[in-house]
């Protein structure tokens, strides 16, 4: 976490923060066209500034709004919240490797600021938990300072949206520079082609299945692209284990 | 002076929650959580598999239907975006590209 300061203090607190220079332009450009659309959507000033410093999940934020405008019941909305977020749930069972040492408050905090890009950063950098204190201590500060400028530059972004809300106006669509923000990130994540394969299945799925409610297509075709992937991955012919060649 | 509707406080608290829960899931507990392997695969692919769900269906769906019509400026800039990714290997790219792509389309033709 970044207020504690044996974090703020590290080297590597540094170095988080100026990895995150790179996808923190798109960050703040979906923030703030996320401000702008709370705003526009007409759910009131108060519970967008509300939204956008607490929620702090761009695409449950978004999802949401349709849902309360409609007027769905809570479980319905904070359900599909859940669902858009369970990609996080599979970030935290990976984080916990990399915090186990650290008291569960801070656990938590660090799960709760560790967004979609935060993560794939700290992963890229730090593959592996590190084994020794030292060691852990560089990776939670490089957390903390990548989680900083993801977070500053979302709930910044995410104000002035509120804030400039009557002057963009929404026909620029200027919030699909979010969505390529994703796209950039789908492509670092490609590495492999049952990883290409995985993302391509999740795609068509994700599509075919549009129509299923609480955007259940999502959780759809996350399962329907691991299963295959991990069923190809079995028809494989085992590597021989031969030294000749 | 400003109107609070507390029934979109209260959705908006328990989206707060649902993100700390999502967030924290497996950190709440102090237990190490040892993977089976499958998991270990799994974890492989499944954090594409859910950008590419969110993602794919807001690059070629309109109001839940798949677009019936080639004028539509997020397929040429998601398109474009993503060959810049694997030329560059930077988001950022993907981004100024893909919005260049984007913005004439969408501003100036309307696609």
């Amino acid at each position: 976490m970044f207020f504690l300061r044996e974090n703020y203090r590290h080297p590597e607190f540094q170095v988080g923060i100026r990895d995150f220079m790179r996808p923190a332009p798109g960050i703040a450009a979906w923030g703030l066209m996320t401000g702008v659309a709370m705003v526009k959507s007409g759910i009131g000033l108060f519970e967008s500034l509300l939204m956008a410093l607490l929620v702090f999940a761009g695409s449950s934020q978004l999802a949401s709004i349709p849902l309360i405008l409609a007027g769905a019941p809570l479980w319905v909305i904070w359900a599909t919240g859940f669902c858009v977020n369970l990609r996080f749930v599979v970030f935290s069972l990976h984080l916990h490797h990399y915090l186990a040492h650290l008291p569960g408050w801070q656990r938590v905090m660090s799960g709760y600021f560790t967004a979609d890009l935060s993560y794939v950063w700290f992963v890229r950098r730090y593959p592996h938990p590190s084994g020794d204190g030292a060691g852990k201590l560089a990776q939670q500060a490089y957390l903390a300072g990548s989680n900083l400028m993801n977070w500053g530059s979302w709930v910044g972004s995410s104000l002035v949206g509120i804030a400039l809300a009557n002057l963009v106006p929404q026909s620029w669509g200027l919030g699909f520079a979010g969505i390529l923000c994703l796209i950039g990130i789908l492509c670092s994540l490609a590495t492999t082609r049952l990883r290409l394969l995985s993302a391509a299945v999740a795609g068509l799925v994700g599509v075919a299945a549009f129509a299923l409610p609480l955007k259940l297509n999502i959780i759809v075709a996350i399962g329907a692209a691991v299963i295959l992937c991990m069923s190809m991955e079995k028809l494989r012919p085992p590597v021989p284990e031969v030294a000749g060649s | 002076m400003m109107d609070i509707n507390w029934h979109t406080v209260v959705i908006v608290l328990g989206l707060t929650v649902v993100t700390v829960l999502a967030r924290g899931f497996f950190l709440f507990s102090n237990r190490t959580w040892s993977l089976p392997h499958w998991a270990q695969r799994g974890l492989q692919y499944a954090p594409i598999a859910a950008l590419a769900a969110v993602v794919v269906p807001e690059v070629v769906m309109v109001n839940g239907h798949l677009m019936d019509t080639w004028k539509d400026a997020r397929l040429y800039a998601g398109i474009v975006g993503a060959a810049v990714y694997f030329w560059r290997k930077d988001v950022l790219f993907t981004i100024v590209a893909g919005m260049a792509v984007y913005m004439p389309l969408h501003v100036g033709l309307g696609w």
